[in-house]
């Protein structure tokens, strides 16, 4: 035992006591309560073990209710990859005035912060049967478009609704990554011989393939965890996943606690796959980054 | 050829960003039958409820903020300079917030702190307020993290610490008054972007049933026509405000540095 | 025979004209440097050549075809750039094989290719490394190997050992210039450090304000500058004040008889200069009183500066173990060659 090694020993406790607080805060108010609905999903009322929670998802309504959660997160996840990508190409690289970009940015960190209620009310006077377009549309161009089957309270209403946060998320989060695509690797690519497509194809996408996977897992997850602007939009007349949760938390409906714990593990479930999935593309993609 | 794709592109975002808002405001302007008014926003700044659940929600954004700070900046701070191993597991922590979704973290809460447990918060209001403060502190968590994190990066705080060390500064001193003002703006870039989390938050602030300024916008949406466009307007702008202030900080202190 | 030739070339963005009718004919498996300050045009002449930029006016011709109108990816021209233009996505072995790809070569001659130009550039057994893992030399050198594996007509070199070590860019220079010899390839290399361009090129354009001032090369650059800008650029100068007499030239009072290569003024006020290792110590063809201010120590030479009439001046001589530097502030004798004088226009 070397003496030296005495008094290093509380400077080492010391060390990790400056993380206590982060990791006690994290565990009571992060981990234990996902804990606690992870083993409540496997609990039965007088405490056993049990599979009846989860049994208890597979009736179709609630199936069809994940359905429509995941495809809804999957749509605008997508559609807010693809149109922010362009829009932020289009400023990046697209040959657009540069003060474009200032704006531009600003704005879609508000955007993308402006969610929940208030957004939904912004949809509702815009695209709702009183809204502006709707009226303009139906004035001046003689087009009734809840006669077209447009319904804001859908599918594809609640997905353009999503679209407003989720593509200056994508914008906010890719234009960096854009900007770090070097000119020279374009202009090599091109001196080679590549057109354009083929650059894009073997450089530039695979270069920006992990930044553009995490953010799709990201829109996914903002998506699928949507309640205030579905609620605010649809009261409860779609049964996304999370509006359900929501009611059986409240006391409305279903009575069932363990069901409860079970659609809240569901959730978990399914954006732990989503994230699961991102974190192995993306170290199969980035072997060739440090 | 190029632009004229990069124009259309741009043109239809503007267009899908600007039309709500148009929308949105015109709708606001339509409460007196046959001419626009300000009718909607008199009726809702005289709703004592708007003010109640505004100055609870500005108050618990304030709260947040400060707890926030306090939290995140010696935490931050420490696994740089002390615990560096530790970094991919606290930044991981610090994500997971935009994994696990806001409901289910809050109905864990509830499960988690009912009147029987170890610690009953949601017995009281007092209790409940204090709970979604944190809730609210672990919803804003990855980017309070993120921005303090990257301000740190920028400066040297191991040279910092160990200078202002030898001149005998103890750790809530070089904290305060030496890492603090250093990344001032990025916690202020935090700060503001926490205050519009949590200004409009609807989904804890409903499920843990506190007098919010988020719940109050549904309650009204539900049971009005023209005030939620009002809202949604007043909402926007609170939004626009925190990010302008965002800019004007972080020019201001770029301003600053170069001025130096 | 020209086998590149920039005929004419003009290139203005907005109201600022970067090129103003720039010729260049360039022989073929000729090494030619474009030496100049950082805007002096030089990069835009490149790029023009490359294709990236198309010219306001003038045109660029490679063995006999206009290629001014064509996109740089139907140009086979091969370049190199400042730095790390290697994609980090592709191991090496996948960059050097990326234009013939894009080309359709087969893939068993890529291969081959591929270990060639390896081989070629001494990194035989690096083919599976990812750009990130090698050291900047040798993400240039498969930069190299990456431009020369789909055999162009040209080649182009930006400024390639700008962002590398000291040591590791000389040690480069003399290895691009063996393997250019050893292709017979005809080059373009962009540079703005004077050293390289004078040990590398075959001729040097020394370009100031968007023209060229000087082709020539590298011992008539330096030695027979045209004009003020090439002689004070290219090299150290020492500067004198001269009067014209009619006959020859009094510097500082001292009458120097000019040789008939060196034009005499016709009367007035000139600028002669002269290298610091024109000048030596002692006597000579013409002799000058100086004073000795200070001696620097570079290893094999030895810098003395010293004041003559008034103006400081830099000497070199070789380093001499027998011979120690003289003490500061001593008088001393400095002398040159009227041949060696350079009388500046302009």
């Amino acid at each position: 035992m070397q003496p030296t090694k005495a008094p290093r020993r509380p400077a080492h406790l010391w060390n990790w006591l400056g993380v206590v607080p982060f990791f006690l805060f994290a565990a009571l108010f992060l981990i234990l309560p996902t804990m606690q609905i992870v083993l409540g999903a496997f609990r039965s009322p007088d405490g056993g073990l049990t599979l009846a929670n989860l049994r208890g998802l597979f009736t179709p309504n609630i199936m069809a209710s994940y359905m429509i959660s995941i495809k809804i997160s999957l749509a605008s996840a997508i559609m807010g990859c693809v149109i922010g990508f362009c829009i932020a190409a289009a400023v990046t690289l697209g040959g657009l005035p540069r003060w474009i970009r200032g704006p531009l940015l600003t704005f879609s960190g508000v955007a993308s912060n402006f969610a929940g209620v208030p957004l939904a009310f912004a949809f509702l006077a815009t695209l709702g049967r009183l809204g502006l377009v709707t009226i303009v549309l139906r004035d001046w161009f003689g087009v009734n478009l809840y006669a077209t089957g447009f319904n804001i309270l859908s599918f594809w209403g609640l997905t353009l609704v999503y679209l407003f946060f989720q593509i200056p998320l994508m914008i906010l989060i890719i234009t960096p990554a854009l900007d770090g695509l070097k000119r020279e690797w374009k202009e090599a690519a091109l001196i080679l011989g590549a057109t354009g497509p083929q650059y894009w194809r073997m450089i530039a996408l695979p270069i920006l393939f992990p930044a553009l996977l995490g953010t799709f897992a990201l829109l996914f997850a903002n998506a699928f965890g949507a309640v205030a602007t579905a609620i605010a939009l649809t009261g409860s007349s779609l049964s996304i996943v999370p509006i359900l949760l929501f009611a059986q938390i409240r006391g409305d409906v279903l009575g069932d606690p363990g069901l409860g714990y079970a659609l809240a593990f569901g959730m978990i479930v399914v954006t732990g796959v989503a994230n699961a999935v991102y974190v192995w593309l993306r170290a199969r993609s980035e072997r060739w980054m440090k | 050829m190029n632009r004229v794709w990069s124009w259309l592109a741009l043109g239809v975002g503007l267009l899908y960003f600007f039309l709500p808002l148009l929308g949105t405001l015109e709708f606001s302007l339509r409460k007196r039958k046959g001419e626009y008014s300000l009718d909607a926003y008199t009726a809702v700044f005289a709703d004592p409820a708007f003010r109640a659940t505004l100055g609870y929600s500005v108050g618990m954004a304030l709260l947040t903020i400060v707890f926030g700070v306090l939290l995140v900046v010696p935490t931050a701070y420490w696994v740089r300079l002390k615990l560096p191993r530790l970094r991919p597991w606290v930044e991981f922590i610090t994500l997971l917030p935009l994994v696990i979704p806001a409901i289910v973290i809050v109905f864990g809460y509830i499960r988690l702190y009912n009147t029987s447990s170890f610690l009953p918060l949601t017995g009281s209001a007092s209790g409940t307020n204090l709970l979604l403060m944190f809730g609210y502190a672990t919803l804003a968590l990855p980017y309070m993290y993120r921005a303090v994190d990257t301000g740190l990066r920028t400066i040297d705080i191991g040279t910092l610490t160990e200078a202002a060390q030898s001149l005998g500064a103890g750790w809530v001193t070089i904290l305060g008054r030496i890492i603090l003002p250093n990344v001032l703006v990025a916690v202020l870039s935090g700060a503001f972007l926490t205050f519009a989390i949590v200004i409009g938050e609807f989904t804890l602030a409903a499920l843990l049933n506190r007098p919010a300024f988020g719940p109050y916008m549904q309650l009204l949406g539900a049971n009005k026509a023209y005030e939620p466009a009002a809202l949604a307007v007043i909402a926007f702008a609170i939004t626009w405000a925190c990010m302008g202030l965002i800019q004007l900080v972080t020019r201001f202190s770029n301003h600053t540095r170069v001025n130096a | 025979m020209t086998f590149l030739s920039i005929s004419h070339l003009e290139k203005s963005f907005g109201a600022n004209r970067v090129v103003k009718d720039f010729n260049l004919p360039i022989e073929k498996g000729e090494f030619v440097s474009l030496l100049g300050p950082s805007g002096c045009g030089k990069t835009t002449v490149l790029r023009i050549v490359a294709g990236f930029e198309s010219p306001s006016s003038g045109s660029v011709t490679i063995d006999g075809q206009d290629v001014t109108g064509l996109r740089p990816n139907d140009r086979n021209i091969g370049m190199v750039f400042q730095a790390y233009a290697l994609f980090p996505n592709l191991t090496v072995a996948q960059n050097v094989a990326f234009g013939l790809k894009v080309k359709g070569v087969a893939k068993a001659e890529a291969e081959a290719r591929v270990a060639e130009m390896l081989r070629l550039i001494g990194l035989p057994d690096l083919g599976g490394r990812y750009p990130y893992q090698l050291s900047g030399g040798q993400q240039q050198r498969v930069a190299l190997a990456r431009a020369l594996a789909v055999r162009p007509r040209v080649l182009l070199l930006d400024e390639p050992l700008s962002a590398l070590d000291a040591k590791i860019r000389v040690s480069l220079r003399s290895e691009i210039r063996e393997i250019q010899r050893e292709l017979g390839i005809t080059t373009v290399f962009v540079t703005h450090d004077q050293e390289e361009a004078l040990s590398m090129s075959d001729r040097v354009v020394v370009m100031n304000g968007g023209i060229a001032e000087q082709v020539g090369t590298p011992f008539e650059v330096y030695n027979r500058p045209t004009t003020r800008f090439v002689a004070t650029f290219v090299g150290t100068l020492n500067l004198f004040e001269a009067e014209a007499d009619g006959q020859g030239l009094r510097i500082a009072g001292v009458p120097v008889r000019l040789p008939e290569a060196v034009e005499a003024a016709r009367g007035g006020r000139l600028s002669v200069a002269l290298r610091p290792e024109s000048l030596h110590l002692g006597g000579g063809e013409v002799t000058l009183p100086a004073t000795v201010e200070a001696v620097e120590f570079l290893g094999s030479i030895l810098r003395l500066r010293l004041r003559v009439a008034g103006v400081l001046v830099a000497l070199d001589t070789f380093n001499r173990a027998d011979a120690p530097p003289p003490a500061l502030g001593r008088a001393v004798e400095v002398g040159f060659s009227a041949r060696d004088l350079v009388v500046l226009n302009g």
